[in-house]
């Protein structure tokens, strides 16, 4: 009995507390506090999957794959959950602001052997053009930060989230919308390719104020996610 | 082995009566059919599909609009929903408007099968004729895309389509909506939309092992295969609405937010899909026919046990746990933020017998609907990834008896229960 009064005493008391909330503030970042919880500033690992970073991307990059997650292009069920409900115009200010954010990339550590190193640099800039693989740097751009609006950079990023991507694509649990192109990409490259490509991009270091490129060159595939190309 | 005979011949014989049954009432609903079916505008009939809310099952995810595929679980099995657009081969480009007709009010397909209650015809079955033929024009209308659905997969013996005659001798009786005399035009109109396209007691009525709803309409049940429980609308313990006021209901109803609730879950979903798109008087229609339903005391819970040591243990445990994670958007007290973070305390969504809400938000987060008066919603964060089953059942343990709240403790097996589940 005495401990039954106690511990209505305790629920009482808890209820007792009584502090004003501060009225929520009126911004998209208050709206995004969902996002954060996992992905964090920078991104960063979790138990079941990498949250990758969100601040700094490109826009259109962004707005693309929240729409791919809600409508089952792109598989991560958290992520379909949460924004199942959403307009497309508000998924595009999320992306929007997330891509305006500027946070220091953490320093790379981490070494590569002579052989990986030289398989990627080659594919990376060269490209495979017997296999019909274009560089990363083609589409990418030369500084492998992305291009705005739509196509997102490959730097700053943990080697086992690229490779993830790699894998994603070719047994097609990620898609884009048609045409496809990572996905084509990604089935030339094979997984010894793959891994030296992630692993090389993963040791790379990222300027403070690494942007997106923004570049008017044709890609040389057709993608039907990047919009306002001149080939599309 | 002769008995086995014996039922099997009692069954035919079962299936032979319930078939000559359904027949009848197939016959007796021809007879009333209205022959002059004048055409109508599609905006009308397309308001009626977004009020009947035939979207959100005929579209599959990120598919196009009505081209079916959407997967529905059920204890019986998985459904496919089929291609409503007007392809000849793969959608209804073929049907006339009796053939839908006949679909809608009496659950029936043109090659003469029955079709399963999975598509809610029980509570079409109210809907006019008018309003059927005005929907089946704008179906007419809408992009044909040839897309064929996957076949159900249902288990035996659900999957012995004749069975179905039964389970509709038992359960099922066509019958267009009868306005109450004893009632006004805005009551009956709420009462038409509720019973029959707004087909709320599929999700909101509680089921019995055969997938029929029974007991009290919107008494509250747990969503077939969804792993939601739809609340009692008639329920004061639960979402029952009678104190509430006619325009709160309406901007719950119209944004998925009101000063005392939050569309979650399938909910958000119906009102994104559905209820935002219907006129304030359709909705206000609604809100007054479900206010004047009678309490149904049945959702009331059972008196709690006495506070052990465990419990005041775990309820410690939670309060540590909603001080790191909670309090920031729900308050110290449970107050929550108007128009942002509901409160926690004196939240029947909370505070209701079954946990199986509270557990999901938590597990999963999620943002009430983009909506036209609602349109940049505040959201909830997943747990799932961060708390452990054992840290999710201490909170809500806490949050349901911290600041004048009481009920049930929940067990880490209960959450667990949940992580992961379909849907």
């Amino acid at each position: 009995m005495k401990r039954m009064v106690l511990f209505a005493l305790f629920a009482l008391l808890t209820s007792a507390i009584h502090s004003v909330n501060a009225a929520v503030a009126d911004t998209i970042a208050e709206r995004v506090k969902p996002c954060t919880v996992c992905h964090g500033p920078e991104g960063r690992p979790g138990p079941d999957a990498y949250y990758p970073r969100l601040a700094g991307k490109p826009r259109g990059y962004l707005y693309n794959q929240l729409r791919n997650f809600r409508e089952g292009r792109r598989y991560y069920r958290p992520m379909a959950l949460l924004i199942e409900n959403l307009s497309d115009e508000y998924l595009s200010e999320m992306a929007a602001y997330f891509s305006s954010l500027s946070v220091p990339y953490p320093a790379v550590r981490g070494t590569l052997d002579e052989a990986r190193t030289q398989t990627a640099r080659r594919l990376v800039t060269l490209g495979e053009p017997g296999k019909d693989i274009p560089s990363c740097m083609a589409c990418h751009g030369k500084a492998l930060m992305g291009i705005a609006p739509d196509i997102p950079g490959l730097l700053g990023l943990p080697a086992d989230y690229i490779n993830a991507q790699f894998g994603a694509w070719r047994v097609g649990s990620r898609h884009a919308q048609a045409p496809d192109c990572m996905a084509e990409i990604a089935k030339r490259v094979t997984a010894v390719e793959a891994s030296a490509i992630s692993a090389w991009l993963a040791i790379q270091p990222v300027p403070d104020q690494a942007r997106p490129d923004s570049s008017s060159e044709a890609l040389p595939l057709k993608c039907g996610n990047i919009s306002g190309r001149a080939d599309q | 082995m002769k008995r086995a005979a014996t039922i099997f011949v009692a069954t035919i014989a079962v299936i032979a009566i319930a078939a000559i049954f359904n027949a009848k009432l197939s016959n007796r609903h021809i007879s009333t059919r209205q022959t002059d079916s004048s055409p109508t505008q599609p905006g009308r009939g397309e308001y009626l599909a977004r009020a009947g809310n035939c979207i959100g099952c005929h579209t599959a995810q990120g598919g196009p609009d009505y081209a079916g595929g959407r997967k529905l679980p059920t204890p019986f099995g998985t459904f496919y929903t089929p291609n409503i657009t007007p392809d000849r081969e793969t959608g209804i480009g073929s049907w006339t408007s009796d053939d839908f007709w006949a679909a809608l009010h009496n659950g029936e397909s043109p090659d003469g099968r029955v079709l399963y209650p999975t598509f809610p015809y029980t509570e079409y079955t109210k809907v006019t004729r008018e309003d059927s033929d005005a929907i089946f024009l704008y179906l007419r209308s809408v992009p044909a895309v040839s897309q064929r659905s996957p076949a159900h997969e249902v288990r035996f013996p659900y999957n012995v389509r004749p069975l179905l005659y039964v389970w509709r001798a038992l359960y099922f009786r066509p019958g267009v909506y009868e306005p109450e005399p004893a009632q006004g035009a805005e009551w009956n109109r709420g009462a038409y939309l509720v019973q029959g396209l707004g087909h709320c007691n599929a999700c909101h009525g509680n089921r019995n092992a055969l997938g029929a709803t029974r007991g009290a309409a919107l008494g509250g049940g747990q969503i077939a295969g969804l792993n939601w429980y739809a609340p009692s609308l008639v329920s004061r313990t639960e979402a029952g609405i009678a104190d509430w006021q006619v325009d709160d209901i309406v901007k719950l109803l119209a944004t998925g937010i009101a000063s005392r609730g939050v569309a979650s879950g399938p909910m958000a979903e119906v009102v994104r899909a559905s209820l935002q798109h219907l006129t304030a008087n359709d909705l206000r229609a609604i809100a007054v026919y479900l206010k004047s339903l009678p309490e149904n005391t049945a959702t009331i819970a059972a008196p709690l046990p006495e506070t052990s040591d465990d419990m005041r243990k775990q309820f410690a445990r939670g309060a540590a746990v909603y001080e790191k994670n909670c309090k920031d958007c729900h308050g110290t007290s449970g107050e929550g933020a108007p128009a942002a973070y509901p409160a926690l305390a004196a939240n029947r969504g909370v505070t209701m017998r079954s946990p199986l809400n509270s557990i999901r938000s938590v597990l999963n987060g999620g943002y009430p609907p983009s909506t036209a008066g609602n349109p940049r919603p505040y959201g909830m964060p997943p747990f799932a990834q961060s708390l452990s089953g054992d840290e999710i059942a201490a909170v809500l343990s806490y949050v349901r008896n911290a600041w004048g709240n009481r009920a049930s403790f929940v067990s880490t097996l209960e959450v667990e229960r949940s992580r992961g589940a379909g849907y």
